[in-house]
């Protein structure tokens, strides 16, 4: 297990100093199945907290990502626009969405560890 | 027969299980105002001759294009369409499928679309196109949203010269999107908040016009070209607008294998660059291969569709002109290249033809030099007038320009004229008899 948080939209969240790398759960891409496309936001987009960010499509479905926390996004994950498939084979790691250089390090507070999130999961 | 699904005790079981005494409350939403409080006030049933007569008699006040020498144009153009393809068209394999969600049964009319699509791309000069849309207007208004969607961006340069039900269906689809869309003539500088400039090409006047330089400034800014072609059948003839360097492309497609259908059903093309294929609506059939690797045919990118996405839908159409696109695909494919190609150089010929010989008339001044198969005259009365003159005589003389700009009274003596490849020589000796007559 990672010292990754989780989000209760499926989210991980990676937090070094004060930028986020998020992207979404292996619990998350398993249940999508074949990533077939990731929209991302723009570089330089202020985001919100539950704003939503980025929409992940699949062959089953297409669905939205939300901002786990609040802040600016700094960077996002080129390599899915050529290689989306790349959120199946390593969702929470080389498969990052986007990278949100926090506005408010408390909205940390709210977010899950791996363990809480396995339960939750499973829930 | 009546068929009655559902006895008292049915519709009683079900209106105690929503809390309801009577139908009639669910219509409480519905203020009194606007209920009919008595029956309709339609005639008591009739026989089928009797029928028979009454709407042939109605029929009989129409005056059929095809009637008389006609050169009406603006958006809707009268094109010969070959029997072969109201045969083909009625072919009962044909005949069934709407919109082919199950592609294991429905591989022909896939592949049909999959074929449509390529004709589309093709004639359009861009990289892919969709399954159709309702019309050329529509496809519009869906380009415009769709621009918006891919810059970003909220403001929108349409052009003054593009057909007015183009500029209405924009203005109607997008008026809960918060776009800022400025009509104007001639076209400002775009910047980096514009999400699209919309010309038409040739524009409603006829006039025909090249397009690069005007697609390289869009490209500087990051906005996108957005081209509507209300005459397919210039495609044939006219540089196409991928090659000049066009981002969406919407045609009205009626002209080719479709009559014109009092108006509608017509039929919408919408083709773009691979790049944004994501953010384009409307169906997409794609091909692929099955287990067994045998080629096969799906509808493709649905996730982005209203059926799956709703309120995020990429847009909310979630159908196509099926039917009208098979015509159009049929002909086309009769037609072949060469053929497209012909068809337009004789539409355009005998437009030439006809310019020429009214330009003969004293009142009459041709305005447009650059045109396909429509060009707009300056008349010395007032258009509108004319017109109705001329049909006196049995000719159908054109649309005045006040009838799609009746604000602007520095154009009622303008007349637009279409002619196709079904106007003869004859009809246009006629026309202009007739209209040497009327004007002098």
């Amino acid at each position: 297990m990672s010292d990754h948080k989780y989000s209760e939209d499926h989210e991980w969240i990676n937090v070094e100093g004060d930028i986020a790398t998020v992207g979404i759960s292996n619990f998350a891409q398993e249940q999508l199945g074949d990533v077939v496309f990731v929209d991302l936001p723009q570089v330089g987009a202020e985001v919100s907290k539950g704003d939503e960010v980025a929409v992940v499509e699949s062959v089953k479905a297409a669905s939205e990502i939300y901002a786990p926390l609040s802040g600016e996004i700094i960077a996002i994950n080129e390599v899915l626009n050529e290689t989306p498939e790349t959120v199946n084979a390593d969702a929470e790691n080389g498969g990052w969405f986007f990278k949100i250089k926090l506005a408010d390090e408390g909205e940390m507070d709210d977010l899950m560890d791996a363990e809480a999130y396995a339960a939750f999961a499973q829930g | 027969m009546r068929y009655l699904p559902l006895g008292e005790a049915d519709r009683g079981a079900m209106m105690a299980r929503i809390g309801i005494t009577s139908v009639d409350d669910l219509f409480d939403g519905v203020p009194q105002s606007a209920r009919l409080t008595k029956p309709l006030d339609l005639p008591p049933g009739q026989g089928e001759l009797s029928v028979e007569r009454t709407i042939s008699r109605l029929a009989g006040k129409n005056r059929p294009m095809g009637s008389c020498p006609s050169f009406i144009g603006g958006g809707a153009y009268r094109h010969h369409v070959p029997a072969s393809v109201d045969h083909l068209i009625q072919r009962s394999e044909f005949l069934t499928a709407y919109t082919p969600y199950q592609p294991e049964i429905s591989q022909g009319t896939l592949q049909v679309l999959f074929e449509f699509q390529t004709q589309v791309a093709l004639i359009t000069g861009m990289d892919v196109a969709n399954a159709s849309m309702y019309d050329g207007a529509t496809a519009c208004a869906e380009a415009v949203m769709m621009a918006s969607r891919v810059t970003r961006r909220k403001h929108v340069v349409m052009s003054a010269n593009l057909h007015p039900h183009y500029r209405d269906s924009v203005l109607t689809a997008s008026q809960f999107l918060d776009l800022n869309i400025d009509v104007v003539e001639p076209l400002p500088e775009v910047d980096k908040e514009t999400a699209c400039v919309v010309v038409q090409n040739p524009d409603v006047f006829g006039r025909l016009r090249d397009l690069k330089v005007l697609s390289e400034a869009c490209h500087e800014v990051g906005a996108l070209l957005v081209v509507a072609v209300p005459e397919v059948v210039s495609l044939g003839a006219v540089k196409s607008p991928g090659e000049m360097g066009a981002d969406i492309v919407v045609c009205e497609g009626q002209g080719i294998g479709n009559g014109l259908n009092y108006g509608g059903p017509y039929l919408g093309l919408f083709a773009t660059r691979d790049k944004y294929v994501r953010q384009m609506p409307g169906r997409l059939c794609g091909e692929t291969v099955d287990a067994d690797g045998k080629r096969g045919y799906v509808l493709t990118l649905s996730a982005r569709e209203q059926h799956i996405r709703r309120e995020k839908a990429t847009s909310n159409i979630c159908t196509n002109s099926g039917l009208c696109a098979l015509a159009f695909s049929i002909h086309l494919s009769l037609l072949g290249e060469d053929g497209l190609k012909g068809l337009a150089m004789l539409n355009h010929q005998t437009a030439f033809k006809l310019a020429d010989k009214l330009s003969e008339i004293e009142g009459v001044e041709v305005l447009e030099k650059t045109f396909f198969n429509e060009f707009t005259l300056k008349l010395s009365r007032d258009a509108t007038q004319v017109v109705e003159d001329l049909l006196d005589k049995d000719i159908m003389g054109g649309v005045p320009a006040a009838r799609l700009f009746p604000e602007r009274s520095d154009m009622a003596d303008h007349l637009i004229v279409a002619a196709t490849e079904t106007n003869t020589d004859e009809d246009i000796q006629a026309f202009a008899s007739a209209l040497q007559e009327v004007l002098s």
